[in-house]
This record gives C-alpha cells, structure tokens and sequence, in this order.
C-alpha cells in the first residue's frame, strides 16, 4: 500500500462523495433496497477500491488480488457504485440494480458480477468463508490478504462467533475483519434490539487484536489498515464507527433508513446536499 | 438372480455375508485421493473419529481442519476453500450437515456451485441406538432440491469409496450419503460403479424394486424370497439419486410396469419422490414407497427398527403383492 500523501486524500474524498451521491441515483431508480448502511461505508469502500486493495479492474480474476469480501451483502449498493467508479463495469449499469437480467443482483451473486468474492445477504457467513481464503492463501503460500466487512447487526449471528475462534486458533493474520458500527439495524438501535457492547473486549477476548477508528475518515481508515497489516500474530479487526446515512442529513443516524430507499423528492433533497458540499458551496456541482 | 454381469458379492445371501459400516469406504477414498491430488482438504466439527476422517488427518495434517462443534462455520470455511481452488470434503452427521447449516450451504456453495463434497453421516434409521435426534431421514429431501448438486447415496462400504472418488468428477456440490452400523457387502471391488444399475434380474419380471443405500440388502432379501411364490422382480440399486439416469429408470419400468421404492428415509422427498416424479412425467406406473411414514423412528437395533417401521423384507414382500394386484 502507498503513502496516503494529502492531494491523493482529497481526490478520495471527493470521489467518496461522488459514490454518495450515485447510491441515491442508483436506489432512487431500484425502487428498493437500503441507503443508511451504503452512505456510511462510501468513504470505506473508496478507500478500498482506491487505495488499499491490490486489484486489476479489468482483470478481476487475477489470482494474487487482495480479496475484498463484503459480509453484511445488502449494503451492496455502495459496492457496486465503487466497482463502477474503479472500472468493473460501466457506470450506467448501476441503473439496472435489483431489475431483470441484471447482473446487479439485490443481494450479491459471485457467480453474476465478476469482481464479487462471496455471494451474501444471508448474514454471519462472510468471516468464515474469508477464513477459508485465508487457509488456502496459507497453503498455496500467497501473499495476499483477505478483507471482510461485516456489520455490527451481524454479530447477533452465532456463526459470526463460530468464526473468530476459529481464526484466532488459527492465527490468521492474512485475514482483518472491518466492522460497521453504525449503531443500527432494521427494528432499531443495536443496543436496544441485542446489545452487543462491550464489542471491543468481546473480540480482545476472543484473541484478535482490536483498532478503532472513525471509519468516515479515510486517513484514519488507511492508517488503522496499515497497522492491522503489521500484526503477526493474530487476526485484527477495525471497529469502525461510521455514521449511517452519512452526508445526507435527513437520513443520518435514523434506522428507519435502514431498509428503504429515497423516493424522488427525497432522493432531489439528498442529491441537492450531496453537491453542494452540506451547503459549502452554492451552485451544485455535477 | 443376481445379476452374472456385475460381479456382485457371491456370498451374499449367506448367513455370514461379511458386514462393514459404510462410513468406512469414505474414510479409505480420502486418503486415496489426498494421495492423488493435493487440492483436496478436508474439514470435520468435532468427529473425525466417527465420521472416518482420522485417517486423512494423520497423513495429511496440513490438509485437515477441526472446525470443532461449529457445521455452519465448517460449510462456509469450505466454500471460501473452494473458490480458491481447493477441493474440501465437509463432514459431520448429517442432522447437523446438511441439517443445521442447510441454509448456510444454500448461499456460500451452491448458489456459488462451489466444489465442496458434503458427507452426510448417521444418515437414516440404521443410526440405531442414539434415537431419532442422530437418525437423519429427511436429508436427501433438504439436499436434493438444490439445483445443480449431485447425490450419492451408496450400498455398502466398497461402492462408498467408489462414489467419494467419482464425486471429484463433478466440478461443483455433491452430497455423499453415509451410515454407521456394519452391514452386508453387496459387490466387489470388481463391480462397476453406475447411477443405477440392476443388481437382481428376471425375464418375466412384473415389478422392480428401486433400492438406494444400505436398503439394497434388504430389497435383494425380498426378491429372492419373492422367487419362492413365483413372483418375479427386478431390484435396481440406485447409488446417484440427482442427477437420476432416467433412461435405465425407465428401462426397467417399461419391462415391469409395477414400482416398489426402498430407502431409509421419510417417503416425502427421498427416492421415492424422485422416482415417481420422473414416472409421472415419461410412464405413470403403480407405486408403493417403503420408508418412514411420515413419522420419527426411535432407539433400537437396526433389525428391530426396521421390522417395527415396516421396512424389512416382509415389509418389502407385501408392498410388491399389493402393489401387482392393482
């Protein structure tokens, strides 16, 4: 991974609001789907696609890629806008999500897009199949390191826990586990719904090495990356403390965005913020 | 008779036909194929003991991972194995896989076709003394409606190493069906390994008898007492229950017009099912189904089981007189 040097994280950070602005186009057209989680993740799936994650676009199957798994596989929408800006496939099939013949499927599909390393929806599945690239990275002796973003919601998942002791008796420090803590699910506040705090002495417990960050701060994100890279001896994850629905007000920090999309004078009120920078600029820009 | 052209087991029918728990077949073809193709893993939760694993752990130490008592974080493992390449033979009882990480399996391998051959042991009533928790009777139903998977439900130990090689053929899910408790040898090393093949034969056959699994027995049993009243049958043991090879399937219905099905499984959805879905659709034929009832079995020896849940011989015998009658 580069050095994040200044000029390189205000290109990433407008690009993170350019994905913002393209999950509410994209959901707007969908008719269905879920925006808080996407518009939270935006600024950490740009800094995967843009500067963490050792990938080739337009070879997707290269085989020492870095393995960007998504777990938590109905905040898709943010993935596929960021596959879309990197060059995967062209920006205008965002409008074919969740439609017919698509292959932007409302839930990712690996064998529909190339690019997708899991097929997810169904939740608490992602770490464990991360943790089989893992071993075989291991057996094969590959180098490259296995990513997997999980929600906090998941974590009320059983499996969830089955794998973290795995990966900790394992030691598999090619694997690093980011979770979205954006404090929502569907019926609620995590806390109120199953509370999942203490979540960091949970995972120390379990034997991970633990990094909090703010994940809507693509330095600190890219920072926490680079030293989760340099432990050894133990899988790490990064809570990373996002704000859902982020940069578009209406939407912040509500769960009742959770699970719908914007209809057309919502999805115009939050495309209006989105461009003129939370009112910093004057004219939108486009 | 028995069919001269599959060299099946000649002692067969003999009081002290040699007994083995077909779980031991799976056990010997993975080191065979460890040996073979250095691909292949293999992963178990908490029971490579009694589900035969102990022996691949032993030669291939690298290539083997104790999940511990985890089968939906075992499934997912696997899948992430095999879209990295490897091959991973998943293995537990299979109330607990297929059963309790059904839906796991559902998204991470086959919706993926991901190469994960699933070994379902403690599979049916033969499971015997640990009662219905342990004695897995809907698994063919859960498994067999996943699309592109491949079920094999072998006769005894030797054609079980035969189908756990030939799954490595089909470059996506199989399903391997496994029981405990010893019982009878059927063929040989020297027997073909088929989908369905006719083990009993007869020119004047009015029914055949589809067995699958350790019920192969008990079917060919029936039809050699059958014999005695001059009632002649075919038994076709069927090892591959998806995809089923249809055109031997009707082969033996159009020379016998009459159906007997023998599994050690709930009727619904089994073998049965199967059957009688293709015969519905190509050449509807008078069906009886030998299995459980739609009911849970119990604690108990497997002759008792069977005898009690009217799935032994007699039982056999009385569902061909009934159903040749119609």
């Amino acid at each position: 991974m580069q050095e994040l040097h200044d000029d390189k994280l205000k290109k990433l950070e407008e690009t993170a609001n350019k994905t913002r602005e393209l999950i509410i186009e994209t959901l707007l057209e969908a008719g269905s789907g879920h925006s808080a989680g996407p518009l939270g993740m935006a600024d950490i799936f740009t800094a995967f696609y843009f500067h963490i994650l050792n990938h080739d676009p337009k070879n997707p199957d290269l085989p020492d890629r870095d393995r960007l798994v998504l777990s938590n596989g109905h905040i898709c929408p943010v993935r596929y806008v960021s596959m879309a800006l990197a060059g995967y496939f062209p920006v205008s099939e965002l409008k074919t999500l969740r439609k017919i013949n698509s292959r932007l499927q409302g839930h990712p599909h690996r064998g529909s897009l190339p690019g997708l390393e899991t097929t997810s929806g169904p939740l608490g599945e992602g770490i464990s199949q991360s943790i089989g690239m893992a071993l075989a990275a291991k057996l094969d002796n590959k180098k490259y390191h296995i990513y997997c973003i999980t929600s906090d919601g998941e974590h009320e998942e059983g499996n969830t826990w089955e794998a973290l002791m795995f990966a900790a008796k394992n030691k598999l420090n090619n694997l690093t586990v980011i979770i979205d803590r954006n404090n929502i699910q569907i019926d609620g506040f995590t806390e109120n719904v199953m509370p999942l705090e203490p979540l960091r002495q949970k995972y120390e417990a379990f034997n991970w090495e633990v990094l909090e960050v703010d994940g809507n701060n693509i330095r600190e994100f890219v920072d926490a990356i680079g030293e989760a890279r340099a432990v050894f001896e133990k899988p790490t994850v990064i809570i990373a403390h996002t704000i859902p629905g982020k940069g578009v007000d209406f939407m912040e920090k509500d769960f009742t965005w959770h699970g719908k999309p914007p209809n057309k004078e919502e999805a115009k009120k939050a495309l209006a913020e989105l461009r003129t920078l939370q009112g910093k600029i004057k004219s939108e820009h486009e | 008779m028995l069919n001269p052209y599959l060299k099946l087991n000649p002692k067969v029918f003999d009081k002290e036909v040699e007994q083995r728990a077909i779980r031991d077949g799976f056990g010997e073809a993975l080191v065979e194929l460890g040996e073979k193709n250095k691909d292949v893993v293999v992963l178990t939760a908490d029971l490579s003991e009694s589900t035969r694993t102990e022996a691949f752990e032993k030669k291939f130490p690298e290539r083997f991972f104790e999940v511990g008592v985890a089968e939906q974080n075992m499934a997912a493992i696997a899948a992430g194995l095999a879209v990295s390449g490897k091959i991973p033979f998943i293995s537990s009882y299979a109330t607990f896989s297929p059963g309790k990480n059904w839906e796991t399996i559902r998204t991470t391998i086959i919706y993926n076709q991901a190469n994960v051959k699933i070994a379902g042991h403690h599979s049916g009533i033969v499971t015997g003394p640990d009662g219905a928790t342990h004695q897995a009777t809907e698994d063919i139903a859960i498994v067999r409606s996943w699309p592109g998977i491949e079920v094999m439900v072998p006769c005894d130990a030797i054609e079980a190493r035969k189908a756990t090689i030939a799954s490595l053929d089909h470059k996506g899910p199989s399903y391997l069906r496994f029981t405990r408790d010893k019982t009878p040898v059927i063929t040989t090393e020297k027997t073909p390994f088929k989908p369905v093949q006719t083990f009993w034969t007869s020119e004047s056959a009015k029914c055949v008898i589809f067995a699958t699994g350790h019920m192969v027995y008990h079917a060919l049993l029936a039809a050699k007492e059958l014999e005695k009243e001059k009632i002649n049958v075919l038994v076709a043991n069927v090892a591959q229950i998806k995809p089923l090879d249809e055109k031997t399937l009707l082969d033996c219905v159009k020379k016998t017009r009459y159906v007997v099905t023998v599994e050690d499984h709930q009727v619904m959805g089994g073998l049965g099912s199967a059957i009688s879905e293709v015969l519905a659709k190509n050449l509807p034929a008078s069906m009886e189904f030998i299995g459980l009832q739609d009911t849970f079995a119990e604690s108990g020896k497997l002759i008792e089981l069977i005898e009690k849940y009217k799935m032994d011989s007699t039982a056999i015998k009385s569902a061909v007189r009934k159903v040749i009658k119609r």
